[in-house]
């Protein structure tokens, strides 16, 4: 890296695509991952069979060691609240109490000095179980004479949210027609290629405990386990290594942590356990099992006017730790209307309790699921209309700003209509007509499918607390400190693990500094070493932790001017620090930052009592929020004979406001289109009419190879955020969320002959054929 | 729990002399009695490629073979790529055009690439994604990784 590039030779390290400062380490075999640490014991876990019955006795081999429940006195309940929408806290035992709930739950923990001898050991307990009847469909659990899951919910509804804009029933009377879409997203999981683990040792000497897990949020993982096992925060350290991928299924908290903590605590000694796949895949979290109906009041000419929408989700078997289970269905809620002008909305959104893995974010939380559904809504209403599926769109996006949803959201300036133009443009939508049509006449089947939509990205604490609850996350805090030597640490609360945030901050730290971004170390993911946050999720950290970044860095930036002025005997705004000079303008009179910096530490005398000693300035953020927006658009080629289907090419123009690393920001967007792709066409979790699961292994759950994602041509606008102070918006989910509805609107207009409609993800070849079939059948 | 058997490893050039079951996985065995743990563990049944290693020039799922079978033989792990400060061209590209995010697929796809490539050294567009399509990334939607190992094939034909 060298030092060129900086503030004062007129271009800025924001904005540059420079490598990241992470990789040197990761692609050497350096990284530090959870499970390269030694431990003196092993865990593994005995996990329910059965989706739910009454435990009898679980008894383990004479001579080893195992604990149950009945082990964990005055340990308590993981219990997250809300206090709106009618929520019933339900309390998860880090091990099961008398009752399991989902194949998967923990039972019992089983100790040994390796992690072989332990699974030996597991699957030598007697574990006795009175199965009783189990509910994994949330719409079966919704009907009467339904098992009920947990005593605290009646009719197994944990939450449900309504709302009604006044004159919804008034503007829903005079549509000229109402469109409808029966939506199904299946259940999925995350699929980090690292699964969970942790890792969890005593220090004899102090007696803390440091637990190492592949966390996305270590410090409220700190603050719940002292929580639950009832014991000063002081006396855990939490620490996130390297991560390898969370992408939401690592922000909730998992029992295994709490129960790793509690045994390092009772042996004194260190603990580790390392989730294998089948674990991960049948209980380390799901996401995006809905339903939803969802219909639209349209006028004569397509112009929508009211929505109405039934949203029924899956949560599983608990609600997860900190977000809920409210995180899918009041996401959905508030975020329905989309990128679309529509004020008259009505929503009833139920959380519902089953027999299946607890549900938890993943990637766009609802949101792939709530675009998969409106955008469908916008091909039928098109199809019905007669006119072109962009020709809506261009009807109904939002395109004043800021603009007010139904659901009192304030949306600002983004470019909904500009991408769908640019991408319109750039795929040529005529000479794919005729391609289609020339296909066609040959028994080749393609279809162009669009998506436009926006992410809310880069929220704080009053979006949270929208949803109340009890704990509310939001802002994020930074310490910015140079140190004698010159050198730059920051110390951030949020807790990157892949997103390239030790590259990007220390890029906004160096055009404040007038230094170059390698002399700057980001330190995170350590609860002794970081400041207190809410960590890496939501499409949040380069927003909010970065704006925190430039709050602190601005605050540095101010002392070293007022140190240079005193040295320099020259007015602070006539300075400019710059390739790691302090310089008067328009003089050749410099002093090296690295020397400033020394002398905030050693000739504090100097200063005659105006400057504080040290370097060290402290950013809080906690913004409303922005959104980024984008158009997707798929091409994709349908085997009717088959039912497979082969995305040919993926286009995106995309708005995510100012960027600050076009490299990271363009990987981002790849990933996430990779995992919309997945979840379009081939990811599934299927559980069989008893509740067990039946896609234990890679092998039945497929994440997507290399040879699913086709070429992904990316387009850019940059509308930078006035809700943002670094400019910039979020862009993590943005590629999962758009992916789906583009693939099966492109899959719909590939079949569209055969007058079939695919309104359900996964569109796996099964029920590609089966809508098929069924077309013949009628006709 | 059974007798141990005493195998010596060849992992990047030096001797690992080691006592495992005979159900030790190759990987586990890499990675806990020799201590080399920048080769990664995923699935464990052979799918997501994230244990690659190379074995007597051959990319392999150490998750897939046990430690006993590779007594003997010649291994090369990420640990080896890199002579001294100087990056395999593998390395040097996946930097270049960010063919990782998160890094913990990362060591089985350079193993991946760089056994085909020194096998295959005009590979085709076509068999190349065929071969990466052997190994799971979840972050980095293939796009970066398949334009890497391009760049470093061409960088390695030309040395």
């Amino acid at each position: 890296m060298s030092a060129h590039g900086t503030r004062g030779s007129g271009m800025t390290w924001v904005g540059r695509a420079i490598r990241r400062l992470e990789d040197p380490a990761l692609i050497t075999g350096q990284g530090r991952f959870t499970a390269d640490l030694p431990a003196a014991h092993w865990v593994r876990f005995v996990r329910s069979p059965v989706a739910a019955g009454k435990i009898l006795s679980t008894i383990g081999p004479a001579g080893t060691m195992m604990i149950t429940a009945a082990d964990l006195d005055g340990v308590k309940r993981i219990t997250p609240i809300l206090h709106k929408f009618s929520y019933k806290p339900v309390g998860q035992p880090p091990l099961a109490e008398g009752v399991v709930r989902f194949t998967g739950e923990l039972v019992a923990a089983v100790v040994a000095t390796t992690a072989a001898d332990a699974e030996d050991i597991a699957e030598r307990v007697e574990l006795s179980i009175d199965e009783t009847v189990a509910v994994s469909d949330a719409r079966a659990a919704l009907k009467s004479g339904a098992p009920q899951v947990h005593p605290e919910a009646p009719g197994n509804v944990i939450l449900e949210g309504k709302v009604k804009t006044p004159d919804f029933d008034g503007v829903w009377g005079t549509a000229d027609k109402i469109i409808t879409v029966n939506a199904r997203s299946r259940r999925q999981n995350a699929t980090p290629i690292e699964p969970r683990g942790a890792h969890a040792s005593y220090d004899a000497a102090t007696g803390r405990i440091t637990l190492t897990c592949t966390t996305q949020m270590p410090h409220l993982t700190r603050t719940a386990i002292s929580d639950v096992l009832g014991f000063p925060e002081s006396e855990l350290r939490v620490i996130a290594p390297d991560v390898g991928g969370g992408f939401g299924q690592k922000m909730s908290l998992a029992s295994e942590y709490v129960v790793l903590v509690w045994l390092a605590r009772k042996l004194k000694s260190s603990v580790g356990w390392i989730e294998d796949r089948r674990e991960n895949l049948i209980a380390g979290f799901h996401s995006r099992d809905q339903y939803i109906t969802l219909e639209g009041a349209f006028d004569k000419s397509a112009k929508l006017l009211a929505l109405k929408t039934d949203i029924v989700s899956n949560i599983g078997a608990y609600s997860c730790f900190p977000t809920t289970c409210g995180v899918e269905p009041l996401m959905a809620m508030a975020e329905m209307p989309g990128p679309y002008d529509v004020q008259q909305y009505q929503c009833l959104a139920r959380g519902v309790i089953t027999n299946t893995c607890t549900m938890a974010p993943y990637r766009g939380v609802s949101r792939p699921v709530i675009t998969f559904t409106i955008e469908r809504l916008m091909d039928k209403a098109a199809a019905a209309f007669g006119i072109d599926p962009v020709d809506i769109r261009r009807r109904n996006l939002i395109d004043r700003f800021p603009y007010k949803s139904a659901m009192g959201l304030e949306y600002d300036e983004a470019t909904y209509k500009e991408t769908l133009e640019m991408a319109v443009k750039a795929i040529d939508v005529p000479a794919f007509r005729k391609r289609q049509k020339d296909g066609r006449a040959q028994g080749r089947h393609l279809g162009i499918g669009f998506a436009t939509f926006s992410e809310r990205t880069g929220y704080g604490s009053p979006a949270f607390a929208a949803r109340g609850m009890e704990i509310t996350p939001g802002w994020e805090t930074v310490i910015v400190t140079v140190d004698p030597s010159g050198f730059v640490e920051a110390r951030i609360g949020s807790s990157p693990h892949g997103q390239g945030l030790r590259t990007t901050l220390a890029q906004i730290i160096a055009d404040e500094l007038g230094i170059t971004p390698d002399m700057i170390k980001v330190v995170h993911g350590d609860t002794d070493r970081a400041p207190y946050g809410w960590g890496t999720f939501a499409s949040r950290s380069l927003v909010i932790s970065g704006g925190a970044t430039l709050i602190a860095a601005r605050k540095v930036r101010a002392k070293l001017l007022k140190i240079a002025s005193h040295l320099l005997e020259t007015a602070p705004d006539d300075i400019v620090l710059a390739d790691g000079m302090a310089k008067v303008a328009g003089t050749d009179r410099t002093i090296p930052i690295a020397k400033l910096a020394r002398e905030a530490y050693t000739q504090t005398h100097r200063f005659g009592g105006e400057i504080e000693p040290g370097l060290t300035e402290t950013g809080h953020y906690d913004p409303p929020g922005t959104f980024s927006n984008a158009c997707h658009v798929a091409i994709v080629a349908v085997d009717v004979e088959t039912g497979h289907v082969k995305v040919e090419k993926f286009l995106v123009a995309e708005d995510a406001g100012r960027i600050i690393n076009p490299m990271i920001a363009d990987g981002q967007v790849h990933g996430g289109i990779a995992q919309g792709i997945g979840n379009a066409l081939l990811e599934e979790i299927v559980y069989d009419e008893n509740g067990g699961i039946l896609t234990a292994t890679l092998a039945d759950y497929l994440p997507p190879t290399a040879h699913e994602i086709p070429d992904i041509e990316l387009h850019h606008i940059e509308t930078p955020s006035t809700n943002s102070i670094t400019r910039a918006k979020g862009l993590g989910e943005g590629g999962t969320i758009g992916a789906p509805a583009a693939v099966i609107n492109a899959i719909n207009d590939a079949l569209s002959p055969f007058g079939v409609q695919i309104d359900e993800i996964p569109a796996t070849p099964q029920r590609i054929r089966a809508a098929l079939r069924g077309a013949e059948k009628l006709a | 729990m059974s007798a141990k058997t005493a195998i010596t490893l060849t992992i990047n050039g030096r001797d690992c002399a080691i006592a495992v079951e005979p159900r030790r996985t190759l990987a586990d065995a890499i990675r806990e009695d020799c201590g080399h743990t920048g080769t990664h563990i995923g699935c464990e049944h052979g799918i997501c490629g994230a244990c690659t290693v190379i074995v007597d020039d051959e990319p392999v799922r150490s998750c897939l073979m046990f430690a006993v079978q590779a007594n003997g033989r010649k291994i090369r792990t990420v640990e080896g790529l890199a002579t001294g400060d100087k990056l395999h061209p593998i390395q040097q590209a996946f930097m270049d055009h960010h063919g990782l995010q998160c890094g913990f697929c990362t060591p089985g796809f350079l193993m991946l690439a760089v056994g085909v490539l020194e096998r295959e050294p005009n590979i085709n567009d076509e068999d190349l994604l065929d071969v990466l399509s052997s190994n799971l990334c979840r972050c980095t939607g293939y796009q970066n990784i398949i334009k890497a190992v391009r760049a470093a094939a061409k960088e390695m034909r030309n040395r």
